[in-house]
């Protein structure tokens, strides 16, 4: 920690200005709750669209999935919060906690088992999972329930703002959890297939998803999430403190994954998936790999985003919406993580912000269709993104300074191959 | 299946394919192919287009299922492993069609070979704790070092799509050696090369074999190269081996003289060749 | 062990491994508990179980007709045309003006009124269609020239969101007030509708008011019309593409387009009538779909559009049969969960077959297997 270069510095002393600066200006009241609540869901979208760029952007796997694991997020992160402060009851708190530790222990003992039986299928493999993801997860629930009491008198324990914010924290990244699991198996088989293909099986699972979301309390048995009328009553918890410093934890997370060798690895299956396997590459273990960390960030923004406004409606995880994230990657450049940041700020800026304020009145639906044409004139004026490949220097890969040339012999066996 | 060691461990042979068959539909690509390879050796193996030769590099290298047949690399059958794992046990190959990470630094091409061999976890990597530090430290310097070997040291920040062809195809080959292999697999190294790119290519190929105490096979179709580097060549056509021997042998082989010229040729060059000794 | 005995070589682990067995026992336990329930239900009441196959029929043949523009748009182009869905709705829209506003439906009656009525609304009924088909084919050729052709040596993933955005642009345009209007509008059918009964007594005409026999099933003239035009259609195309000059272009373009170039072909006009000829098979089942369920809303395209592109990629994207065959599968997926299973659940079961029809085929039922080349 001695030796912070400068790019750092300039990046956590940046963040912590542009975080001071909102915050101030929120504070004083200059800031209307109409430009708070963009900004915070500007910083949600960075979140998500910062998993899909992991995920499309780095690994090549078109996604349209990011969408389902943000609902999922969403609305398992809600009910968490909701049972606390609406029933006083650490119920969901328990039971999601021990189940993603169970559904976690369940997936990393089968793992051992299918790395054993070598060249299992992967159909196979994920019917293995099932088995034991539904088995211990069953489990959870028994036990999460009987545990629901003892953590119920702990938390009451401690003073009310303070187990408030445990839960949610908790909640917020249990939700991410709960979808990098759920991510885990459904992207076991799935990742098998060919890019377009994936692509529409992933869109296939947001659908699926906000299906279910619509009979979330008929078919699913969750009556507080009132299935298609939208679940109230959500404590609004998610301050722009929380939403910024989950944003520069995942931008963080994201930069140093990128500039490791397994960002390498996870890069080289975009840039050629046979060479990548050639070159001792897990091709396959780096996708589910890369799909689950992007499902991860995708659940912790779902999270985010469900106390933002306290009420969630399955429209909101609509398949069409799923696109969102999808423009949003691809306007700040497929690849470049300032580029994703910059326009998911600037994608709820214009189009939750201006467009609404600017268009006169009577003329609120002309926001999409604006919107569509902003999107043309951005496509065809640049087609790789605004960013393309830039990053501001805390992202970027430094190159490593040449080698001191100063084992001759070595130089000499150069030029010898040169001549 | 797999892990089967086979009892008459040769030791002084790397590589033994056998009865290695593969079937596309009906079409036979491959057919019933052997071929031993000592270690150290350089072996060429040629054939007209479409004999199957880059079919028999994917079966070796585990991209593509074959058929039928075995394949014993150093005792061990690697036939049902996944390539990445073929290239780990230490079997490395080059691309007809260069297949370099297009988008990617030259540098960053050659670290991606060394990734097996990182030495840390994911989470050291989230954490970027001074493990991760050092042993990244450790590994760039690994791999500069092999440019440096190649020439290429001043091109680590190019983008490898943006080299001259040559220059991308002596950087596969710097990739592949990256893995640490003792097989390595050329196919068609000297494919699009001008006369002076192809000589330089073979003292390099040469440089390489007792450098890294490496046992070859390769591809070629320009024969200058394999006649004049190759210690034995197994020649296919049809999927079917059909000679093997020295450069020489093989160069009056007339089955090998039919398959490249189709039939009658032979009894044409050996009176060519009758007239040109008179 | 049993097992040992047959095959000495292999370990129980190794045969698991090899045959596939968990992967294949898991679709297998989910096919039968699907055959079971309709097994059940059919047997349960068959007259009942024979209706829903019909109306399944009935929408599986509109899904075809949308989902060939997909599938040929995409064996082109390689471009998912989500704005294809879009284009129905546009193609429903102007087969109701032409009907509701300018009684195009009449026009032979009024010209002529001598002549049958019967001959005349069909007459009259195939000009809306053509109307409807003409315009749909203008519309796309607009939208290709302004939206896609720009962006064809750009990544394939900008042309794509230039497709969502060219929907989003249709549906929201379509949304305004002096276009579409935002609200459900009803449609007015360009003939009336005759119903028939089929059952053991034979075959009849359902009168108005009267219930339907028992044991008997019911269908309409529309679904005979939709059915025939569908039918009529697909020939037609399956006759373009393989038969004329125009068709074999597009399969070279679609094979290799340098080389299609090269031979003289021109690439830019054939990828136009592609678009083209897509849209006004769209157009066609705007209007069909339109008279089947008799309302139009300017977003009517979203949900056919996706399940026909569903089917599309369920019988092989690119494919021509398999359009064809994967929307009869989604029309009867469609009715018979909604009738069996769940109605709001029908979306998801439609993508849950998808989903698995593609970890058994990765291409669909007809596409072809793709070889990496390595």
């Amino acid at each position: 920690m001695k030796n912070i270069d400068k790019s750092t510095l300039y990046f956590i002393g940046g963040s912590v200005l542009i975080f001071l600066i909102v915050q101030i200006l929120v504070s004083v009241g200059i800031l209307s709750t109409f430009w708070y609540t963009i900004l915070r869901i500007g910083a949600v979208m960075a979140i998500v669209s910062l998993g899909l760029n992991l995920i499309y952007g780095f690994n090549g796997q078109f996604s349209l999935g990011q969408w389902g694991f943000y609902a999922l997020g969403a609305y398992s992160a809600g009910d968490v919060t909701y049972r606390w402060t609406q029933l006083q009851s650490s119920g969901g708190l328990t039971i999601l906690l021990l189940g993603v530790i169970m559904a976690g222990i369940a997936i990393l003992l089968i793992r051992r088992l299918v790395n054993k039986l070598r060249g299992l299928d992967a159909l196979s493999a994920f019917g293995l999972y099932l088995i034991g993801v539904i088995l211990l997860a069953y489990l959870a629930v028994v036990v999460g329930g009987a545990l629901e009491n003892p953590v119920n008198s702990i938390l009451k324990a401690l003073p009310p703002e303070v187990s408030k914010q445990i839960v949610f924290v908790v909640a917020v990244l249990l939700g991410g959890l709960f979808a990098a699991e759920i991510s885990f198996l459904f992207g076991l088989p799935v990742l098998t297939l060919g890019s377009d293909y994936f692509g529409i099986a992933t869109l296939g699972f947001t659908v699926i998803v906000k299906v279910l979301l619509d009979n979330s309390d008929t078919m699913l048995g969750f009556a507080e999430m009132k299935g298609a009328r939208g679940m109230i009553g959500i404590p609004k918890m998610t301050t722009w403190f929380w939403v910024f410093f989950f944003l520069v934890l995942v931008v963080i997370v994201t930069r140093n994954i990128l500039h490791s060798s397994y960002g390498r690895a996870i890069v080289s299956v975009r840039e050629d998936e046979i060479a990548a396997k050639a070159m001792g590459i897990d091709v396959a273990n780096f996708k589910t790999i890369t799909f689950v960390i992007g499902s991860f960030f995708a659940g912790l923004a779902g999270g985010l985003y469900a106390h933002i406004n306290g009420f969630l409606h399955p429209d909101t995880f609509n398949f069409i919406k799923s696109f969102d994230p999808m423009i949003i990657v691809v306007f700040g450049g497929l690849g470049s993580v300032t580029g994703t940041v910059a326009a998911s700020f600037a994608w709820a800026l214009v189009l939750e912000g201006f467009l609404r304020l600017v268009l006169p009145e009577g003329f609120e639906t002309w926001r999409f269709v604006v919107y569509p044409l902003l999107l043309l004139i951005m496509m065809l004026l640049k087609p790789n993104g605004l960013f393309g490949n830039y990053e501001m220097p805390f992202l970027r890969q430094v190159l490593p300074p040449l080698r001191k040339k100063t084992q001759s012999n070595e130089n000499a066996t150069d030029e010898e191959v040169l001549a | 299946m797999s892990n089967q060691t086979i009892s008459t461990s040769q030791n002084d042979f790397i590589l033994q394919v056998s009865g290695l068959s593969k079937l596309f539909g009906g079409l036979k690509a491959v057919n019933n192919f052997d071929l031993t390879l000592k270690s150290h050796s350089l072996t060429g193996l040629i054939g007209p287009n479409g004999a199957g030769k880059t079919t028999v590099f994917n079966m070796i290298t585990g991209i593509y299922a074959p058929t039928a047949g075995e394949i014993i690399f150093q005792g061990q059958n690697i036939v049902g492993l996944e390539p990445h794992e073929i290239n780990q046990m230490g079997i490395a190959r080059t691309f007809q069609n260069i297949r370099l990470f297009p988008n990617l630094t030259v540098l960053d091409n050659v670290r991606i070979a060394y990734h097996p061999h990182a030495g840390y976890s994911m989470a050291d990597a989230i954490l970027h704790n001074r493990h991760f530090l050092e042993k990244e430290k450790a590994l760039t310097e690994q791999a500069q070092e092999f440019l440096a070997v190649f020439g290429l040291e001043d091109r680590q920040g190019e983008i490898a799509k943006n080299l001259p062809y040559g220059e991308q195809r002596r950087l596969e080959i710097a990739r592949a050696l990256a893995a640490e292999p003792q097989l390595l697999l050329l196919d068609e190294p000297a494919a699009g090369m001008n006369p002076a790119e192809t000589v330089e290519l073979m003292d390099l190929i040469h440089f390489i074999r007792e450098r890294f105490n490496l046992t070859i096979l390769l591809i070629e179709h320009q024969m200058r190269v394999v006649m004049g580097i190759c210690e034995t060549i197994t020649v296919m056509d049809f999927g079917e081996v059909i000679a093997r021997g020295t450069p020489r042998e093989i160069q009056s082989d007339p089955r090998v003289i039919e398959a490249y010229l189709g039939p009658g040729a032979s009894a044409l060059s050996e009176k060519f060749r009758r007239k040109k000794t008179q | 062990m049993r097992s040992s005995i047959v095959a000495p070589r292999l370990s129980l682990t190794q045969k698991i491994v090899q045959t596939k067995i968990i992967g294949k026992a898991l679709i297998a336990l989910v096919a039968l508990a699907v055959l079971y329930l309709l097994a059940v239900n059919a047997i349960k009441n068959p007259t009942v179980f024979l209706q829903q196959l019909v109306n399944g029929l009935q929408l599986g043949f509109v899904y075809a007709l949308i989902a060939l523009g997909y599938t040929m748009v995409y064996g082109i182009v390689r471009l998912i045309n989500f704005a294809h869905g879009d284009v129905f709705m546009v193609g429903a829209f102007i087969s109701f003006y032409a009907i509701s506003r300018f009684q195009l439906h009449d026009w032979v009656a009024k010209l002529s009124p001598g002549m049958s009525p019967f001959v005349a609304r069909a007459i009259g009924s195939i000009t809306v269609i053509l109307l409807s088909m003409t315009l749909c084919a203008l519309l796309a050729f607009v939208i290709e020239r302004v939206a896609y052709k720009p962006l064809r040596d750009a990544p394939r993933i900008s042309a794509l969101i230039t497709a969502i955005g060219v929907s989003f642009f249709l549906e929201y345009f379509g949304a305004l007030k002096f276009v579409f209007s935002p609200n459900f509008t009803p449609y007015k059918r360009p003939f009336d509708v005759v119903t028939w009964t089929l059952g053991r007594q034979g075959f009849g005409k359902l009168v108005e008011g009267e219930g339907v026999p028992e044991g008997n099933i019911i269908f309409s003239n529309i679904f005979v019309i939709i059915v025939l035009t569908s039918i009529f259609l697909l020939l037609l195309l399956q006759y373009i593409v393989t038969k004329t000059r125009v068709g074999k272009a597009m399969r070279a373009t679609a094979y290799d387009k340098p080389t299609a170039r090269l031979m003289g072909i021109n690439i830019d006009s054939i990828i136009s009538i592609t678009f083209g000829i897509g849209a006004a098979w769209a157009g066609a089942a705007g209007m069909l779909y339109a008279t089947a369920f008799p309302q139009v809303f300017f977003w009517m395209g979203i949900i056919p559009g996706l399940k026909a592109f569903v089917a599309a990629v369920l019988g092989g994207i690119g494919s021509i049969p398999g359009a064809f065959v994967g929307a009869l599968i989604m029309g009867q997926a469609e009715t018979l969960s909604a009738g069996y299973i769940s109605t709001p659940m029908r979306d998801a079961i439609a993508f849950s077959i998808l989903i698995i029809v593609l970890l058994i085929r990765p291409t669909g039922i007809f596409g072809e297997p793709s070889r990496e080349k390595a």
